[in-house]
Order: structure tokens, then sequence, then C-alpha cells
């Protein structure tokens, strides 16, 4: 999030698209009804389903599954055509008058943009992305048109990529009527007048598709447009669904950043000087890479990281320029490519896409080890529906974990705040920490590999490994005072980030948590003071990174000269006397720049310093694989070819690993014809392991359902609460049809959708319930498909092609 | 009536159940063996083991709308309390704080309360034969802290408080709701059996929420109440020589059902 939960109180409209706040963040509503009754705020809720948070909203905007880019480019082309954006904001704020190449277009015949080539490794299109960047003087200096109106500049360039994108063609791609379509985007791109805050929030409604990370680049860019970013009641805000996902984030558990979301070095960056190279800007934030990789360095291999041996960056794992992620892993693991699986609280067999077929890809593990609180259903395919533990050798080791309450530690929550957690009560039997299974089991591995050597044994026995207390159990200070960071030599603790160097004189375990336990008298992270006034941002509650900043890009929130843009609320100001930025947020500008410097660079993440309208990697930063704009695609389960580019139906960029695995023929879509999507229950959390063994929870929820509209159900002859059949392509062997089971939900709340004339039906599904636990049931993962977002591989999940019938 | 009540705004609840977690947990009731049937309000019914439930019904709105509303429900704690009226044996008392109560002790398991009470939520529990309802969590009041669904509710549709300035603060919501459209909306446990300590803020009609449009205390119940209350003692012999006579009958089948079973 680039806002918190409690800032929401300071919105004036609110569009929840892509995440069901009411049901999965109820707290997010305590805000959201405080500022429709302080300030009349307006709530949109865009989604297939009239779901709980539909039921308290202002406006609300049904649309088919997957076509979230058409509703979204249908806001972004309103608020051009009718000159909604907020104009002072985007010619000084975004990169709106940059000129791009001549070369750069897109092309609607084909569906893409200039560049695209055939990639033989991920048998899919791949760009090359020469063609899209700036346009630069002899200097190097980006040119500009600060008039807007150079048809090369990104400005023009937007305008003319979203004009198909018009009421009457986005109904006919999402299914939404055209009034609701149109007192929609009239409403949100209200706030594009400058005291005004617009607020989008999502979640996996947003993301989990093949296009999902357009998805978020479409509300970047309505949110730019809108001069919404850095503002109180504004931002682009990911709403977290797991409690601590977002330090998990931080920390890196996805394989492709290391930690402070630094990238994963390649093999092609042999060393510690390639990796920099490839990996720093010249301007701005992120040029101070180095020093925050080598203090990870000196963090990750203390005393053995010497500038002599390149601070152990040798030691550090490299990719291969595979893809490493969920899908792919399971994947390797069905070619007998993967011996052992170590899953810590994760179960994919109920939380991941395909899950039948995963349950047999795991037989061909020698061993998995499984870390959770229960025996989940991951660590017991083996006794799953349909397996015969005769035939498996899996040797399986369930380690208990203790349940965060049976412990001391931090989290940290969607709005970025790192607050401590102290442990409520002790574990039941032999149940322990991550934290000591981890510290365990790494020593044992640290001894095993000093013993008998191994491939790179370096990596684990040159690692820096000292967290014991003087009994031999873990102790957490140890780590907190790493991860915050401190200087080699002293020993101690840096202040924050701005302390840290890259000449091995300081350890940092996470560049953008140091500062929250800066001191063990005191820590931020374990503070927990109120503010009195101000805007909620609470500056002594807890610690927010980056450097205890409640808002991210707050610059933006004040016009060039740096007043506020809306002075009812102001997160920071210019003060003319002290010549400095002052008040009631940390400033997103280095406190030695001038008032110009901040204004021609506001976002200071970006080597450009502005809002990217137009997105390509600049200087080593972001960019995506699949095009500088967002683009509608057909979800890869599609029953419709697309409207837009015919001959582009599917995302061509899209990550796809297995053959007959999404519908592609007519003969298909008939035998699914029904638009399917999948979500949670308030009352039940993730793959259920926890809550469907708790009995109140499951005298709410007892029961795996499916929901689906009264025309629907009057069609197939199911009645509320009959049993029905539900079957997909990913069900399909050999010619047998396999199906999961669940009770019918006949509801009003679904209604069919008219896609470009043609009616079709949709179907909502939770996807709770698995075979272990009290309450056991189907599993809606079962019926997903296995195909990947370009960049991030998240799969599908939010939108696929089924059957219904009746048991 | 109360001087503290709880006000139960419904144009505020989502429908997230924390209220209905919270009684189960407070009040340490067991869960109950349920299924799912089409809807997603459960259990469906009250009983001696479940105190609140969150209603969710579907209703076909304006314009092709659907309205999906939500509310906690459960006893009201009325002024004019039919249960209190019905009860022979004295059981059921209004508390110092206001609310209505069932003593178990003097509970003798007739069942009356259960069919007078006129928003039928009042349980029963055939195993200990004590009727059973929400306390109003009157442990909790007792001790200075609010109701268990109150202090859960994350949007504040259930507060707790004084209540005069609940009274104002739902007619200022309700005018409110009447400006957005919303022309059903009202108050609901202001007058309806003379005030209740539950009083609710709807944005539309009692009986799409499931509330009676006008409850009543039965007129058997006041006729009960005002011929036999003299006679009460020996009614509350009766009555209760009545049910002995029945639960050894109930007793000396169920054991010949077990030992039937145990065969």
């Amino acid at each position: 999030m680039t806002n918190h939960w409690n800032d929401y109180q300071h919105s004036d409209v609110i569009m929840a698209i892509g995440g069901n706040t009411a049901e999965n963040h109820p707290i997010s509503m305590k805000w959201i009804e405080k500022a429709r009754e302080t300030r009349g705020a307006k709530l949109i809720t865009v989604d297939p389903r009239y779901c709980r948070t539909a039921a308290v909203s202002d406006v609300y905007v049904p649309l088919r599954p997957g076509t979230n880019i058409a509703y979204l480019g249908g806001l972004i082309n309103y608020i051009l055509q009718n000159n909604r954006y907020h104009e002072e904001y985007v010619k000084h704020y975004t990169n709106a008058s940059f000129l791009i190449d001549e070369n750069y277009d897109f092309d609607a015949q084909t569906g893409l943009f200039t560049g695209a080539e055939d990639d033989p490794v991920r048998n899919a299109t791949k760009y090359n992305m020469e063609d899209w960047q700036y346009q630069t003087d002899d200097d190097g200096e980006i040119l500009k048109d600060p008039d807007l109106e150079d048809p090369n500049c990104a400005f023009q360039l937007l305008k003319k990529h979203f004009a198909p994108y018009s009421i009457e063609n986005v109904s006919k791609m999402t299914g939404a009527p055209e009034d609701v379509l149109e007192e929609s985007y009239e409403l949100f791109s209200s706030t594009g007048e400058a005291a005004k805050a617009g607020n989008i929030l999502y979640a996996m409604g947003i993301t989990q598709f093949t296009h999902g990370a357009q998805n978020t680049r479409a509300i970047a860019i309505a949110q730019l447009l809108l001069g919404n970013m850095g503002i109180a009641g504004g931002g682009v805000n990911a709403q977290r669904g797991q409690s601590n996902v977002q330090g998990a984030t931080d920390m890196a558990m996805l394989y492709h950043i290391i930690p402070g979301y630094n990238p994963t070095p390649q093999q092609t960056q042999p060393t510690l000087q390639d990796y920099l190279d490839a990996t720093t800007p010249e301007d701005n934030w992120w040029s101070n890479r180095p020093k925050y990789i080598v203090s990870l360095l000196k963090a990750f291999y203390g005393d053995n990281a010497t500038l002599a041996n390149d601070y152990g960056y040798e030691w550090l794992p490299k990719l291969d320029g595979l893809d490493h992620s969920h899908i792919p892993a399971y994947k390797y693991m069905r070619d007998g490519e993967v011996e052992g699986l170590i899953c810590v609280a994760d179960n994919p067999l109920v939380g991941g896409s395909s899950s039948r077929a995963k349950m047999d890809y795991q037989k061909n593990l020698k061993w998995l080890v499984s870390i959770d609180v229960v025996e989940n259903e991951t660590a017991a395919f083996w006794k799953g529906p349909g397996m015969n533990p005769a035939e498996i050798d899996t040797e399986v080791f369930i380690l208990p974990a203790c349940a965060a309450y049976e412990r001391d530690g931090e989290k940290a929550n969607s709005g970025r705040w790192i607050q401590w957690q102290y442990k409520a009560q002790d574990p039941p039997g032999d149940a322990k920490s991550d934290l000591w299974i981890v510290n365990e089991m790494f020593k044992k591995l640290q001894a095993l590999y000093e013993a008998e050597g191994g491939t790179v044994p370096e990596q684990i026995t040159r690692m820096h490994w000292d967290y014991d207390d003087e009994n031999g159990d873990i102790d957490i200070v140890k780590v907190c005072k790493e991860i915050n960071g401190y200087n080699t030599v002293t020993g101690e603790l840096v202040t924050n980030f701005v302390g840290l160097e890259d000449d091995g004189t300081t350890a940092c375990g996470n560049w953008l948590y140091s500062g929250y336990y800066n001191n063990l008298e005191n820590p931020a992270c374990k503070r927990r003071i109120r503010e009195k006034e101000g805007l909620g941002f609470h500056q002594e509650w807890a610690f927010a990174w980056p450097l205890n900043r409640r808002n991210v890009y707050n610059r933006a929130s004040c016009d060039p000269e740096g007043k506020p843009w809306n002075p009812d609320a102001p997160v920071i100001w210019w003060d003319e006397n002290e010549e400095r930025w002052v008040g009631n947020d940390v400033p997103d500008i280095p406190g030695t720049w001038t008032l110009e410097q901040s204004t021609e660079n506001p976002f200071i993440m970006l080597p450009e310093g502005v809002g990217r309208l137009y997105s390509i990697g600049y200087q080593g930063v972001g960019g995506l694989r699949c095009g500088p704009f967002p683009t509608h695609y057909e979800p890869a389960d599609s029953p419709v070819p697309n409207l837009l580019y015919p001959n582009a139906t599917y995302s061509p960029t899209s990550q796809r690993f297995y053959e007959n695995h999404t519908v592609e023929t007519d003969e298909e879509r008939e035998r699914y014809p029904y638009v399917a999507t999948t979500y949670r229950l308030v009352e039940h959390y993730q793959s259920g392991s926890v809550t469907r063994n708790q009995p109140w929870l499951n005298e709410m929820m007892p029961e795996m359902f499916v929901e689906i509209s009264e025309e629907h159900a009057e069609e197939l002859g199911i009645s509320n609460g009959d049993t029905v059949l539900i079957e997909s392509l990913r069900l399909y062997n050999n010619g047998e049809q396999g199906h999961i089971e669940a009770k019918a939900c006949v509801t009003k709340r679904i209604q069919p959708l008219m896609i470009n004339g043609e009616k079709k039906h949709i179907v909502g599904m939770p996807f709770h319930w698995g075979f272990m636990g009290m309450s056991t049931g189907d599993s809606a993962n079962d019926l997903t498909p296995s195909v990947g977002d370009p960049n991030t591989t998240i799969p599908e999940y939010k939108a696929f092609l089924c059957n219904i019938r009746r048991a | 009536m109360a001087q503290s009540i709880c006000l139960i705004d419904t144009s505020k609840c989502m429908g997230c159940r924390g209220c209905q977690g919270a009684c189960k947990q407070w009040n340490r009731l067991p869960a109950e063996d349920t299924t799912f049937v089409g809807t997603y309000e459960n259990p469906p019914r009250f009983s001696a083991d479940t105190f609140l439930r969150v209603a969710f019904r579907e209703h076909s709105g304006n314009n092709g709308r659907v309205d999906w509303y939500m509310a906690k429900l459960g006893c009201m704690h009325c002024t004019d309390a039919a249960c209190m009226q019905a009860c022979p044996a004295g059981a059921i008392f209004r508390s110092d704080e206001g609310t209505v109560n069932i003593d178990e002790v003097k509970c003798i398991g007739c069942n009356y309360c259960v069919t007078a009470c006129p928003f039928q939520v009042i349980g029963f529990d055939r195993l200990t034969n004590k009727a059973r309802k929400c306390t109003f969590c009157l442990d909790r009041l007792e001790n200075g802290l609010q109701p268990a669904c109150a202090k859960v509710c994350p949007t504040d549709s259930i507060v707790f408080g004084d209540k005069r300035k609940l009274i104002a603060r739902a007619m200022d919501r309700v005018d409110q709701l009447k400006a957005a459209g919303k022309t059903e909306a009202r108050i609901y446990g202001l007058d309806e059996v003379d005030g209740t300590a539950m009083m609710y803020v709807l944005a539309d009609k009692p009986e799409k929420y499931g509330l009676p449009e006008d409850p009543q205390v039965p007129m058997q119940t006041r006729i009960w109440n005002a011929i036999f209350k003299p006679l009460r003692i020996l009614v509350v012999v009766a009555v209760a020589f009545g049910l002995w006579v029945n639960r050894s009958q109930t007793k000396t089948i169920e054991d010949a059902k077990s030992k039937n079973q145990a065969e």
C-alpha cells in the first residue's frame, strides 16, 4: 500500500476493484464508513459478484472475470476524453511530457507492441524493447514537450492507446451496463480536482491474471492522471490478504528478489560489479543500491565477506534464466527434477492452481517437509482422494509450528507498519516457532556441510549464523539487530539506512527495515503512542518503512511551490522560512534537496523522478515484459474472442507450461461454457488449514458451495442447496472428465452478463476447502489453470471456464 | 428500560459475523453441526447454543439492483417483555442494568417463554431442560465492559452506550439514510414492545431483515399473566410436577433407546 488503512478516512471516492474489502479486510470498512459519514465519501465496487462490499456500496459495477483492463482502460479513456485529469500534476509529476522513440507503436491488427519476437525458451512472444525508449539529446537528457502536444509524447501515446476503450466497447467486453459504467467513471474521475482524493483498493482480483501486473499498472495510470498519488486519502492500495504477507514480501519470499526489493543476481552477472552496473541507476534513490547490497552481503557472510572476495557475492545463488516460481516448480517436480520440498506454512494442494494435478506430481518427491500448525493437505497428499499410499515412496516429515500468538515477533501490515507482537501463550506440545525451526535446521546443515562438503559448500559454511542465546535457543533480538543494521567495527546499531555504507563497515539484513530496531531500550516497532491530533499517521506508533514514512510519494501531495493540493488534509509542505519540508509525515524527499529539485523528482524511487504513465525499464529500474501500456487481452480460458484485437485473444507474452491446459477450441468452449472465478469468505482463511479446524467458523460456513444466478439454476434444473458437479479442462484426462462437488447457492447476487450481445453465465466459488481437517470438501483450485503473468508468473486463479451439472 | 443500550445500525453491517463468533466465544457456547442450505445465514435458528445470528437476506431492489441486507439478530431485551410475563417460575428477571435475563436455577423448563417471544430468539436446552438466550453479556456489564458483540464490531454497526445519546445518533442516521434515498429507513425498538435495549437503525422495512413489523406480546401470554399471576406459586408447583412426570417418562424412553443402541 502506498497509504494506510486508516488513511481511507480522507478519501472522497473509493473504488474497490478486484478486492472484496468488507469480506476479506473487515477493518477497512471502519475507515470507509468514517469517510462516508464525515466527508460524504462514495464507495464504488467493481466485482463479478454482488459481494459483501457491494452490499454496502453506493455504486456497484458488475464485470466479467478477467476484464479489469477493459474496465480500467475505459476509466483512463474517460478521464482523457473528458479532460478530467489533474493537469498541473500530470505535467509536473508524471512522464506525460517525455518523448518516446519514433519507432514505438502498438498494432491493433496484431495486438502487439513494436519489437515482438518469438521466445523459444518460454514458447511465447517476447519483446525487444529497443524501440520503446525515451528520446534523448546528445548528453543523454530526456527530450520533453511540456505542452503535451507532440504526437510522440507519452501523453499523446496514452490517449491513442486507450481511445478504443469507449464506454460502448467496455460494456461489450465486461458486460457492465453502459449507464453504470458512465456513473462509476464520472464519480471516480471527479477526484481529478486538486483538493479531492480518490482511492483505489485492490487485492488478488487484480493480480491473479495472465495480465495481473498490467491490471495494477492501469490502476497506477488512472491515479497519476487524477493526481491521487501521495495525497491523504489517495493511493494505490494493495490490501494484503494474509497476516504478514507484506513482511514476507519485504524479506524476499519471492524467488526473483532478495531482501528490500533488490533483484536476484543472474548467472550473467558473475561479479558484484556486473550486478551493480546492471541494476544501479545514475539518478535518485536506487543509486544507493551498492550500499544496501554490500551491507546485505555483510549481514549474510559477516567476517567472511571482504572487499577482496566481492563481499561473498560469488556465494549468492544466481538465476539461470529459467522461471523458478510456483507453477514451474511443480512442473519440474512432475518431470522428476525435484527431489525434496520444504513447505513452510504453505498448502499448495488447496491454495495452488490445478491442485489436483499437483497431488500427483508430489508422488515424485523423495521427501517432503511440512512446517505447519496442522497436518494440511499438502503434507497428507499420500492419503488424498484417489491416491494409493502403497505406491508412494515419499518420506513426509511434519514439523509442528506454533501459531502466531504463541511466539514473539514482528509483523508488517499492508500499510508497511512493522509492529511487534508479544507472545500470548505457550505453544502446545512440541510446536516451535518458525524461527526456532529454521535456526536448528540451518545449524545442522552447516555442520553437515562442514563435515562432508558438497556442491559449493561455501554458500552454507561461510554464512554468518549467530542467533543463539546463552542456552542455545534462538535469540530473536539478534535477528532484529541484524535486520536493522549495525556498524561492523563498533557493533553499534545504525539509526536508519542513511547510515549504511558500501565499504563493508555496515551490515544490514534489509535496508527498508533499517531504523525499526535501532535501539534496544525502546525499539521503534514496539512503540505504542497514539497521536492526539493530526491526520491519523500516528508517527510514534510502531515503525513504517521506509524511514517511518506513512504515505509514500508524499512530495506529490503538494503543488510545485510546495503548498498542499488539499489544505484541509496537508501531508507535508515546504516551509519557506526554514527552507525545508515539514508536516504531518516524514517527507519523501532527501533533506538536502532544494524545492526545485524536489519538484523535478517527486517520485524518488524512479531514476527519471516522475510517475510513469508510460512504463519501461529505465536505467535498470522497473519496466514490464508485456508492454509499456496495459492492453486488454482475454484470460487464457476465454469464452469470447478479443473484441479490440481479434488476432491476439490471449496475452501473447503470458507464461504457459502445459499442453491442452486451457480452453482454445470451440468444442471446448461448448463443453465449458460458464465463466468462473474464485474468492475467499470472511469465515475462512486461505486454504482453510486453520479455520476449517475451528468449530465456530465451520458452523457459519460448513461446506464448499458454488454461487450461480437464479436464471442459470433454472436452466440447469438446480435448486438452492442441491449438490452439483463442476468440471474444467484441468480435470479432463485421457478422455475422462473429472469434477469437484459443491452445494449450490442460487442467488440474486450473481447475474448473467451480456458479452458482445451474447448472454454468459457467471459462476463463483470459494477456494477454502480440502480433504483434511474438521470441515472437508473439494477444492475449487482443482479447476484453475496453471498459466502465469509474464512478469510474475502468478497463476490465473480468478478467471476460467467451467461446466456445471446436477449431481 | 435500560439507561445504556446497544444501537445496531444495519446500514453499516457488512456481515463479517465477528459478533456471532464473539458471542459464542464469550459465552462458551459449542458450535452446532450445520450444513450449507443455500444461504450464508447459519445456524438456521436460535437455540440454547446460539444466542446471536447474523441475518443475510436478498431482495430485488430498485432498478434491477439487488439489496443484500445483513443484521445481527438476537434477544431484544424488551421493556414489555413477553418472556417475563410468560414465565411461571419467576426465573426471568430484569437486571439492574436493565437487561432481561433468565435465572437458570429457577427455570423449570416449561418452554413458555420460548413460544411467547415475538422475536423467536429463545433457545431451549433439552439436556438440562433450561431456556437460554442472549444475556446482553450481563457478566461483562457488571464489570464495566461492553457486550462482546459491540466490542468486536469493526464498523461500529453495533455500539453500546448511553440511551439518549444513541437515540439521537440513530435519528441523525435515519435522516442521512433517507436523504440518500433509503425512504423506508427507520428506528426500530424505540416504540416496539415499549422500547428495546437492542435498538436498530434499519435501512429498510423490518421484515426485510427477518424482524416482525409490529412485535406484540401474544394475547394468551397477557391473559395468562393477568389471571394466573396471583396463583403463580400454585401454578409453579403444578407445572413443576407435570414436568417432573414428563421428564421421568422421557428419561425412561431415552434409557430404553440407549439400551437398544447398545444392543
